[in-house]
Parts: structure tokens; sequence; C-alpha cells
């Protein structure tokens, strides 16, 4: 069976890969080429590569490094930020990226989510949903890097972006973002017990245990990780790493017990 | 020389680049003409059915890459749709597949695959050889991965399934007849087992 996957979430600031904490502005983190490389050596499940700022300061995808970036990579990579348009989808397609994400577009023109993913294939479309607890302690969804909050609830644009062909949901946290406090685990739940789309969660990872909790309590999910795969400690010097095989075992244990051993009948 | 066939889906840089770290030498196939040297063939493919059909067919690279599989037996692999383009159909689409394979193309269903599995398949699982062949050679132990599909291939000829993995149910992820191979994942995002895998295919 398929395992879970664990995810470096990288995030594209002006000058270079960032690091943000309740979707600040972000630190500078480093060289996305550089990070890249890294994380090739360190066999990465995944990676998603988020540029926080095409949106909201309404440029396009800087294509010419999603493209050195998707040679370079030596595992899937899913891009997003800034795709309004079909065409920037299939050429970040072209590319060798092997998901698009859409996050503000797939809000406010959803019609487009359906479009990539008739022609790109739904396993090649991703909505990314940034949310955050309302007041009432509802959990409400965010565009434009967490500065316009859109009505209905989070469900609802999960179960909106699935019609529409979503092959992947990514749920952003804002209030876990660089917190490394753990995952928003009692929605995570509730959340993968419904849908049957692949789900990733991002916004809360400070340890393995983190990750481990995440999978223990929703199975076969991507846990999505920022600053502790960026950071030293919680010190927060910069340190590129990953967990190695034993570690990763160690993360998956409970994850293989349950789901792993005999189903091969 | 590694031929990886450019018709505008699918990463071709992504292999040459695999292939670069191999120490082999690749190209970019675009015309008829590239296809002159080439020693073994790679057919990508990402997206939906039709799209990757209908720009494969609008590149009129076909009649080329069949004359150097059926007469000059140069190998071939399709990865992940550029696998499912080898089938008769798909149904996903309407277009016909190219047919070096027997088989159609099938949708996942939950019904069929169990209870609670997500679709697309998507992460790292194991590719288990269910026939002895060099494109699977030395992946024994390291043989995990990258799938990104919501469809499998599902041969006539069962003889035709060289692995099986098991997602709900076990589907042919790699499949085989003479020098045509298919697989579903992606051997050029798959890390060294992809790259074990690339350097058999180079050496059929």
């Amino acid at each position: 069976m398929s395992y879970p996957r664990i995810i470096p979430c990288l995030l594209l600031g002006d000058d270079g890969l960032v690091k943000t904490e309740g979707f600040s502005k972000g630190r500078y983190i480093g060289d996305p080429m550089n990070t890249v490389r890294i994380f090739n050596e360190k066999k990465v499940d995944e990676l998603v590569l988020l540029d926080i700022n095409a949106t909201r300061n309404g440029t396009e995808p800087n294509f010419k490094l999603i493209e050195k970036i998707a040679t370079e990579c030596r595992m899937p990579l899913s891009y997003g930020g800034g795709i309004k348009t079909y065409a920037a989808a299939e050429r970040i397609i072209s590319m060798g990226v092997e998901k698009v994400a859409l996050s503000s577009a797939a809000i406010e023109t959803p019609e487009l989510v359906q479009e990539i993913s008739s022609s790109l294939g739904r396993q090649s479309t991703v909505v990314v949903l940034d949310y955050k607890k309302n007041w009432q302690g509802r959990r409400v969804a965010y565009t434009h890097g967490g500065t316009r909050k859109v009505s209905g609830s989070v469900l609802d644009h999960v179960d909106n972006a699935v019609a529409h062909g979503a092959g992947e949901v990514v749920l952003y946290s804002i209030a876990n973002d660089g917190a490394m406090k753990g995952y928003d685990l009692a929605f995570a739940e509730e959340i993968s017990a419904r849908v049957t789309t692949p789900l990733t969660f991002v916004g809360g990872a400070g340890s393995l245990d983190d990750v481990r909790a995440l999978i223990d309590r929703c199975g076969n999910v991507g846990a999505g990780v920022g600053s502790m795969f960026v950071y030293k400690s919680a010190l927060k010097g910069v340190l590129i790493n990953y967990p190695n095989p034993d570690e990763k075992e160690r993360v998956l244990a409970e994850y293989a017990r349950k789901y792993l051993s005999g189903t091969r009948s | 020389m590694i031929g990886i066939i450019d018709y505008g889906l699918g990463n071709v840089e992504a292999f040459r680049v695999a292939y670069k770290r191999l120490g082999k030498a690749s190209k970019r196939v675009k015309t008829a003409e590239d296809l002159a040297d080439v020693t073994h063939i790679i057919l990508p493919g990402v997206g939906a059915f039709d799209s990757a059909m209908d720009r494969f067919n609008a590149s009129g690279l076909w009649p080329a890459v069949k004359d150097a599989v059926e007469n000059r037996d140069v190998p071939l692999l399709g990865v992940c749709v550029g696998m499912q383009m080898l089938a008769d159909r798909s149904d996903e689409g309407q277009l016909p597949g190219l047919g070096l394979v027997p088989g159609n193309i099938r949708l996942f269903s939950e019904g069929q695959h169990g209870r609670m599995l997500r679709c697309p398949h998507m992460g790292w699982n194991e590719v288990d050889a269910t026939k002895e062949t060099t494109l699977l050679a030395g992946l024994d132990q390291d043989r995990k991965f990258y799938f990104l599909h919501s469809y499998y291939f599902e041969p006539s000829d069962p003889d035709a399934e060289l692995a099986q993995t098991l997602y709900g149910a076990p589907f042919s992820c790699a499949v085989g007849k003479g020098a045509v191979y298919g697989v579903q994942f992606h051997p050029e995002k798959s890390h060294e087992a992809g790259l074990t895998l690339l350097n058999n295919f180079s050496e059929l």
C-alpha cells in the first residue's frame, strides 16, 4: 500500500526562500536551487513550492526559476502561486512540474480548476486552502496570502475543490504557520475521514512526533513541513534537514502496523 | 543515444538529468530526423489521456517511432501517461492509443479497490516484479517508486505484466511486449531506485 508523504513545503519570497510565521512577511532562508539540491540528497518524498508574493503582487509565476527547480528536482514537485490562467498551468506542467496548485484562483474562478483538471489530469491539479478560525471557532478560508477572508466554511471549499476536479487538497493553517506546536489535528482527522481525495496538511509541525501524530490519526495523508525542515532547532538557526530512513520508519511505524501488514494476501 | 520524445507534455529534462548522472548520452527528440541515431526511446507523459494523445499525434513522430520499434527493435519505455498511451484505449478519453501493448486503461474505483482508498493514487509504493526482466533487475531491496495517477493499465494478455503494485488490490504497474515497456510510476522522480531502472532500460 501507498505510504503517507512527508513533504518539505518551501515558500518563495522576492529574493529567495523565506519562512513565515502566521503568514508574516517571512525570514530569508536561502537560495532555492541549493535547498532543492540538499533535499535531493536527503531523498525527500516530494516537494511543495509556493510563491507567496505572486498573487499579492499581481505578478505571474517566475517561470524561469520554476523550470530550473523542476529540472533539478529528483522528486515530484508541486508549484503554487500566481497561477490565474490555464495557459500558465499548462506551461508549468510542460516544464516538468508534476502538480500545479491553485489557491486564490480556485476560490475566485473554480471553473479554472475544472479546466486544468480535465486537460492536465486530476492527479496534477491541487487546490491549496489557507484557513484560520474565526471568533466563533469556525474555520474559514482566506486568499491572497491570508489577507482576504472568503465566505463559507473550509469544508465547503474542500468539497467544492473536489467537485471541480482537484486531485489533492492542501489545508494550510495560518494560525499554526511557523508555530511548531503541532498540526490542527482535530480538524485534520475530521476532514480526512470525510474526503477520499488525497489531502496534505501544512502548519504546525515542530517535531517528528507531530508528524507521527498526524499520520496515526489520519492515515494516508501528506504531512507538509515548513519550519522544522529549514531550522536546526526552536532557536531557528537555518539548517536544511529531513528525517533519515530510520527516523522515517519510526514516524510511520503505527501506520505500517495498521495498513501495511497483512494487506498482501 | 537515449532519445526522449518531446511532444510538449512530460518531463524531458528530468530524464536527461538522470541520464547525465548515469554518464549516458541522451537527447530531446522533436522530429523524425532526431530519431536516426537513437538506440533507446523514452515516451514520457503527464496529464489527461486525450490531451497527451492529441499532442503526440500532432507532433508527427508516430510513423518514425513505430518504424524504430517495429523494424529496428529499438527499445521503448513509456512512463506514466506515456505508458498508458501504449494501450489500445483508455476509459479517460475517446482517442485510440498506440496499441503497442494490447490493453485498456481503467479508472481506480473505490468498490473495486477497497474502502477509503484515496484517488488519485499519489505517493511512494512498492513495485513487485512478477516476471524476470532486465528492466527491474537490482530492485529487490530498494523498490519504492513514486506514483501519481487515477487510471491504471489492464493488459489484455496477462503475460504482458512485468510487475504489480498493491493499491487496495494489485494492479499492473509495469508491462512489456517485445522491446516495448511501460511503467506507471515515475522513475525520473524516484531517487536511486528510479536511476537503477533507467540504467537497466539503457542496457536493454
